[in-house]
């Protein structure tokens, strides 16, 4: 039964370790420490802003306003900026509502999708094929353009400043859809047909047979959904305005200017709400990378 | 493809064949039967889609069409004027050339940059994941975050960007106040946060070039660079159409950062399309114009993706 599971089509980033030397050839050659110094190169470029911002967060206000390039202050290393931040608390109740909305938003995107996908993929129905395009054609439709009009609808359901209004206009992603019918597509037909002799209905089918096959993708669609739903802005942004309601990327919008010339309290605000992803990220790169390249190249 | 169990009923008996009417009786309740298990699949992403996506399109076209306040004033029917004031706006022209100017200025290092990186990682030197850590990691970080750590880095006072600068022995730069150098100093951000992402595309398409090729170039006496340019380069052609296409539609909807490294304000040089919606809309309350501008913006998309299509198309059909 396991050979005939479908594998995700995309390679698998991780697992390859990139393309080794040719045997024999020595690990010291000019070619490779050449690659080694470029790579080491444009690697520091990249996580210098990183580590700067972190420098200046355990810097004291005054340190931090004095500039320069040194990467610590003349009064040492300090977690002031950390504990004023963490004593103001807000950034307690963003991080949550963030994390809380993002999981139910990614829950009910892939639910539906996935339940939609399996439809269009084993399912015959009138209008099945204009009903694909159509929502295919939708992913050109970029969200800011609907922005407006769906604000409007917002005040006219009152959903102006609350969860549902924050969460329901994010959960249609029509690439997902896409991604998992061309996966229930590769899942031979044989294993349904089985259980649906022994008499399981569709519902049971789906959910006992189809969705414990689809485990790595749609793990690999979660993570995908759960990111975009973390650091989206925009929708948030106009839809809230309760302090307490905002998700972390709208609530530290609002302190930017609030802040004013504190810079160790701002980076320590930046380097508290990178955080999460990045021990995620540690944790779990081997599918956030294999999540994300297999969702990507899906869109197309 | 089709649900084989109805299928199997509703071909099975022959109604030309058997006079008896009850078997097709049953295979179109069978078939109905089909239907509704279908729409009960689909029905939850249908409400959503038709709510939250075809709704507001249509109704933006209303909106677009009326003087809709967002203090709930206005709502007449005014024709096409809001879109004739638009097209004699000069705000929303500069809006849009900046859009594309910064599309065109972004797009070619987010590709060049992340093939680069891909090549180096992909070469199987140590230390993978520092290097999926470095490209990559900015880009799960929120926009927020990343605009609080540019617009520090580029502070013309205190910040590391001019201090960098002074070092060399160069003048100091007011990046972010500067016209013309905001969006590139937005563009510089940009590249550091979502390469990362084409990386990742590139990554994987390169893992997926066999090696049976390399082998065989090896056999005939390829060296490393005829390699690259005969065998990788040429492998990676229909990646290069997927990045491209997804970057020129992301930066496109430009907004999050320049709005927030503008600190909220924006420049001439710097606003970009969907920034001047939303500056209509929820800054001047004009639901109708910002619907109109909205539409505008929408058009832009739609010409610009088809335009990609039909070049890259054609490029491919040639080589």
């Amino acid at each position: 039964m396991s050979a005939a599971v479908p594998t995700l089509t995309q390679p698998d980033v991780t697992v390859s370790r990139g393309r080794s030397r040719k045997p024999g050839e020595s690990p010291y050659s000019p070619a490779r420490i050449l690659a080694f110094a470029a790579l080491v190169t444009m690697a520091v470029i990249w996580l210098l802003p990183f580590l700067w911002a972190v420098a200046t967060a355990f810097k004291t206000e005054t340190d931090a306003a004095s500039g320069g390039l040194s990467l610590i202050g003349e009064s040492g290393i300090t977690t002031e900026a950390f504990s004023s931040i963490l004593a103001q608390g807000n950034v307690y109740i963003w991080a949550l509502n963030s994390f809380w909305t993002s999981l139910v938003i990614t829950f009910i995107t892939v639910a539906i999708s996935a339940l939609a996908a399996y439809a269009f993929s084993r399912l015959d129905f009138t209008g099945k094929k204009w009903l694909f395009v159509a929502i295919i054609a939708s992913i050109i439709v970029p969200p800011q353009a609907l922005i407006i009009p769906l604000y409007y609808q917002m005040l006219a359901l009152n959903l102006v400043d609350t969860y549902w209004g924050l969460m329901l206009p994010q959960v249609v992603m029509a690439p997902i859809v896409f991604i998992l019918k061309k996966f229930f597509d590769a899942v031979p037909i044989e294993l349904e047909d089985a259980a649906r002799v022994d008499g399981a209905s569709r519902l049971r089918v789906f959910f006992s047979v189809v969705l414990p096959l689809s485990r790595p993708i749609l793990g690999a669609v979660s993570i995908f959904v759960f990111i975009q739903a973390w650091n989206n802005f925009l929708w948030p942004f106009l839809i809230i305005n309760d302090t307490f309601l905002m998700t972390l990327p709208v609530g530290l919008q609002t302190v930017i200017s609030a802040y004013g010339i504190q810079y160790a309290q701002v980076m320590a605000q930046a380097v508290l709400a990178a955080l999460p992803l990045i021990v995620v990220f540690l944790f779990f790169q081997r599918q956030i990378v294999k999540g994300v390249a297999t969702t990507g190249f899906g869109g197309q | 493809m089709t649900d084989t169990a109805a299928d199997r009923s509703a071909v099975a008996p022959d109604p030309q064949v058997v006079p008896d009417e009850r078997p097709v009786v049953t295979a179109s309740r069978a078939r109905m039967r089909g239907q509704l298990i279908a729409w009960g699949f689909l029905a939850p992403f249908m409400v959503a889609f038709i709510m939250f996506v075809i709704w507001p399109l249509v109704h933006g076209v209303w909106l677009s069409l009326t003087d809709q306040s967002l203090t709930g004033a206005g709502g007449g029917f005014v024709g096409t004027a809001n879109y004739s004031e638009a097209l004699s706006d000069p705000v929303m022209w500069t809006s849009i050339r900046n859009t594309l100017w910064f599309t065109l200025i972004s797009t070619v290092p987010l590709v060049l940059f992340a093939l680069v990186m891909a090549l180096l990682v992909n070469t199987g030197l140590p230390g993978q994941w520092l290097w999926r850590l470095s490209f990559f990691m900015p880009f799960l970080l929120a926009s927020t975050v990343i605009s609080q750590i540019w617009m520090w880095i580029f502070n013309p006072e205190i910040g590391a960007a001019n201090a960098l600068l002074e070092r060399v022995g160069l003048e100091p730069i007011a990046w972010l106040q500067t016209p013309h150098m905001d969006i590139i100093s937005i563009t510089i951000a940009t590249v550091w946060w979502t390469v990362g992402f084409n990386f990742l595309l590139y990554l994987a398409a390169l893992q997926n070039i066999p090696d049976l090729q390399y082998e065989a170039a090896e056999v005939d006496g390829a060296g490393r660079w005829r390699k690259l340019f005969s065998i990788t380069l040429p492998q990676l052609g229909p990646v290069t159409v997927v990045v491209v296409i997804l970057q020129v539609l992301a930066s496109l909807k430009l907004f999050d950062q320049a709005y927030q490294m503008m600190d909220g304000g924006s420049s001439e040089t710097s606003r970009p399309i969907v920034q001047y919606i939303f500056e209509a809309g929820f800054v001047g309350y004009r639901f109708g114009y910002a619907s109109a501008i909205s539409y505008i913006f929408f058009a832009l998309i739609v010409i610009v993706g088809i335009f990609q299509m039909v070049i890259l198309s054609r490029r491919r059909e040639n080589s």
